[in-house]
């Protein structure tokens, strides 16, 4: 049975003030492996969740086979031959693989029981005709993780899917793991199967795909034949351009290193390696840029530094203090961290800005008197920083989750810069927030640079790199592969050293 | 003389233990599905009340049950409106109709028997013909009681139900990945709503057992039981024969303090003894026994 062919026009979908999908049109021929590229937050999986019924789309159409089709939950998206296997698998640990594959369609065997033993059979079939090998009655919380997106698939192609769609299907993965997938998903391609593969890794999407669809900030950027793009065209693609005009600033000569990491180690959730030996240094008066394609170890550099996720092996030194003691020793030392997820990290979004501003320094003799917390000292306190960080509104007694993006990115730097820390660290400081916070924000760094301070900035923007960077490393696979300068590189080598490829000169790096 | 008072013992430990296992086992269906059942103790109430009630109106105690089964699935589908549908908080929705459970049932004791404490004596369930089986020591005057028979059936087939039916496998699918259901064209609501009213099914049960037993129903009479019901769910790790088992445990642990009164030790302490038990028990296990991953967490399919 041929795949049907998928047409998705202009497509619009809003959450809130954010528009996810702005005018979206993409199309899935009948048989090929399409690859769904761009940054996290790009839309990519707000556009797949219509297309499988979980979200319904504002405006636009999907067509299937010419005819536009309203697909109102994932039983209608399955009932049309859609399968999907999300980035969090759908899996239910203490049932065993083949209750996880019949679930809600088990036949009923003798006297209405439930027949195991044909369930068992059925799933053993199907796993020997795909090459998809999972023992049939094994738990699902024993299996690796390769073995539970295996039992994913597994639940799709039970159901009949032609259209198979992976959300980062090979983010979990190990890259033994991600190869045998690739195996399998060839197979299907082989047998008519059409598959939307979601990713960010540039070097699969060459690898597999036969159509490549970018999508930056809720559009699409470009489409066309994966043979005809080239790693570093998709690269400009996902990572845009965007204007920075921030004035010419001082050279200040750069004092002593107030960020340190020598030989560090750090293990990912999985126990992997992420970060293999990274020795870095950020000096007063200077901010150090950290490049690289989401998943090759920022985030857990950024966890390390911050105290968050122990090193394995390895120093961390915080304004010449050796940290080992997890955030508080290394904020004590003199760390101030601008985390990269505002409403998970940074805030705490039901409490008051008030009450936001003195996280971290609620012993601290501003927060109250004596005994009581809170009272007119914390809101004098509160007023004084959110009007010098130009938060609005200046409410201290407003939720922190009222505030749009931009004010509560501010508001988390109004209280991280306010404690005067000689080291600082900012992850995505400007990730989707408008213009003008982005513009005060990149100020404001510049504007502790020039006091002094040393910070570290990790972002997906090569275009803030640029603009604020002194240095700029690029981490690929949890290693430094690069180092330049602004003034000696520009996004295309920057975007190509991202990949793993040597520029010239890319693989000289330097500690 | 000592073993008489054994016997005594066993058969006491067993006649307590019918309303914890119907009320335990119920539980289990409820609690797999994903929804925390401190509702129990009120519908044991309502529906004890219920079963006084159509006994008293009919005179018949299987028009009794049938009104207890009513008072109790009301009760029940309260529950899982409340938890289910609008995802409100269980444990406090549980708690929320336990209190109305005690009013209502007082209101309805003052309203139908100008009475705050009890009601007039009500027919009790007449004893099966058994023939020879009626003979057996101990367990002959009990199973010739006709829910303490329909406890023997229902407590196998609750197990299979659970663990060997395609319904026992979405149900407990629910109570551990809701998202995995729903991503597969499964409802949540309806499947977790079936859980909780067949929870209260078997709760009621237990409640037409309490009035039945006593002939009346009396203000609060059941006494926390649901509460030790729950808690012998938990020991018996979320299965209605382990449930069962607990029960048992815990009807000995009564039967033994009322073997013992009359003799040295303090009635006080010996009445307290089966929710030291409980305690003891719980401490014990409760740390081993997993608990349904999804139990007590509103299903929200936004954040899915």
């Amino acid at each position: 049975m041929r795949a049907p062919a998928v047409q998705l026009h202009e497509i619009t979908r809003r959450f809130g003030a954010l528009t996810a999908n702005d005018r979206v049109s993409c199309e899935i021929a009948s048989g090929e492996i399409h690859a769904l590229v761009g940054e996290n937050g790009a839309g990519k999986s707000t556009l797949m969740h219509q297309l499988f019924g979980l979200l319904q789309p504002d405006s636009g159409e999907i067509r299937i086979d010419g005819r536009a089709t309203r697909i109102a939950d994932p039983a209608a998206a399955m009932a049309l031959g859609f399968g999907m296997v999300h980035q969090h698998f759908m899996l239910v640990d203490t049932l065993t693989v083949a209750e996880n594959v019949v679930l809600g369609r088990e036949g009923a065997g003798a006297f209405g029981f439930f027949d195991r033993a044909r369930a068992e059979r059925e799933v053993a079939e199907l796993g020997a005709r795909y090459g998809l090998a999972v023992d049939p009655q094994a738990r699902i919380a024993r299996l690796s993780v390769g073995a539970q997106q295996r039992v994913e698939i597994l639940k799709a192609l039970a159901r009949g899917a032609r259209v198979l769609i992976l959300d980062e299907p090979t983010a979990v993965l190990t890259p033994q793991e991600a190869d045998e997938l690739f195996v399998v998903l060839r197979a299907l391609r082989a047998g008519g199967t059409s598959i939307v593969f979601i990713t960010h890794k540039l070097t699969e999407v060459k690898a597999l795909a036969d159509r490549v669809t970018v999508m930056r900030a809720g559009r699409v950027v470009g489409s066309a034949p994966a043979e005809e793009l080239s790693v570093e065209h998709i690269a400009e693609w996902m990572v845009g351009r965007v204007p920075a005009p921030l004035n010419e600033r001082s050279s200040a000569a750069p004092g002593a290193p107030q960020i340190v990491c020598e030989q560090l180690d750090v293990r990912d959730d999985r126990g992997l390696p992420a970060i293999r030996g990274v020795s870095l240094s950020v000096r007063a008066g200077e901010i150090v840029g950290v490049a690289g394609v989401e998943g090759n170890g920022q985030h857990e550099l950024l966890e390390a530094i911050a105290g968050l996720r122990p090193a394995r092996a390895g120093r961390i030194l915080i304004a010449g203090h050796v940290c080992t003691g997890g955030a508080r020793a290394h904020r004590a030392a003199g760390l101030a961290h601008i985390p990269s997820d505002r409403l998970h990290r940074g805030l705490v979004p039901d409490f008051t800005l008030a009450e936001n501003l003195m996280l971290g320094q609620q012993r601290g003799p501003r927060s109250g008197r004596g005994l009581w917390f809170g009272g007119s000292s914390m809101r004098a306190h509160a007023l004084e920083l959110l009007k010098a960080f130009d938060v609005r509104p200046v409410s201290p007694a407003l939720q922190a989750r009222r505030l749009s993006g931009g004010n509560q990115q501010k508001l988390i730097a109004a209280r991280e810069l306010s404690c005067a820390a000689q080291a600082i660290l900012a992850a995505h400081p400007t990730r989707g927030v408008d213009l003008g916070a982005i513009d005060f924000l990149h100020r404001r760094l510049l504007a502790e640079r020039d006091a002094g301070r040393a910070v570290l900035l990790i972002s997906s923007e090569l275009s803030e790199l640029l603009a604020l960077s002194d240095r700029i490393v690029v981490l690929y696979e949890g290693r430094i592969v690069h180092e330049t300068t602004p003034a000696h590189t520009d996004e295309r080598t920057l975007g190509l050293s991202m990949t793993g490829r040597s520029a010239t000169g890319a693989h000289e790096a330097l500690a | 003389m000592s073993a008489g008072v054994v016997l005594l013992f066993l058969a006491a430990a067993l006649r307590i233990s019918v309303p914890y296992a119907l009320a335990s086992i119920g539980s289990c269906f409820s609690e797999r599905g994903g929804v925390v059942c401190i509702a129990l103790e009120g519908i044991l109430l309502t529906s004890a009340l219920g079963y006084t009630l159509g006994a008293y109106a009919t005179g018949n105690a299987y028009a009794g049950l049938l009104a207890a089964l009513a008072a109790g699935i009301a009760t029940a589908w309260l529950h899982a409106e409340v938890t289910v549908r609008f995802r409100a908080d269980q444990i406090t929705s549980g708690l929320g109709i336990n209190l109305l459970a005690a009013g209502l049932t007082r209101f309805g004791l003052v309203r139908v028997f100008h009475s705050s404490s009890n009601s007039p004596r009500v027919e009790g369930f007449a004893d099966l013909p058994l023939g020879p089986l009626a003979h057996l020591p101990v367990l002959g005057s009990l199973i010739a009681s006709p829910l303490v028979l329909l406890l023997l059936v229902l407590l196998p087939l609750s197990h299979a139900l659970l663990f060997r039916t395609a319904f026992g496998l979405r149900l407990r699918a629910t109570g551990e990945r809701p998202e995995a259901g729903a991503t597969l064209g499964l409802s949540v609501t309806r499947i977790r709503f079936a859980g909780v009213l067949l929870c209260g099914a078997f709760a009621s049960l237990g409640g037409a057992w309490l009035a039945s037993e006593q002939h009346s129903f009396t203000d609060g009479m059941t006494g926390g039981r649901g509460y030790i019901a729950l808690a012998a769910m938990i020991v018996g790790k979320w299965d209605p024969l382990g449930a069962a088992a607990a029960c048992l445990l815990f009807g000995a642990a009564e039967a033994l303090q009322i073997v013992l009164q009359g003799s040295a030790f303090p009635s006080e302490l010996l009445q307290a003894l089966p929710y030291a038990v409980t305690m003891l028990v719980l401490a014990g296990f409760i740390g081993r026994a997993v608990a349904p991953k999804a139990v007590g967490v509103p299903y929200d399919p936004e954040q899915a």
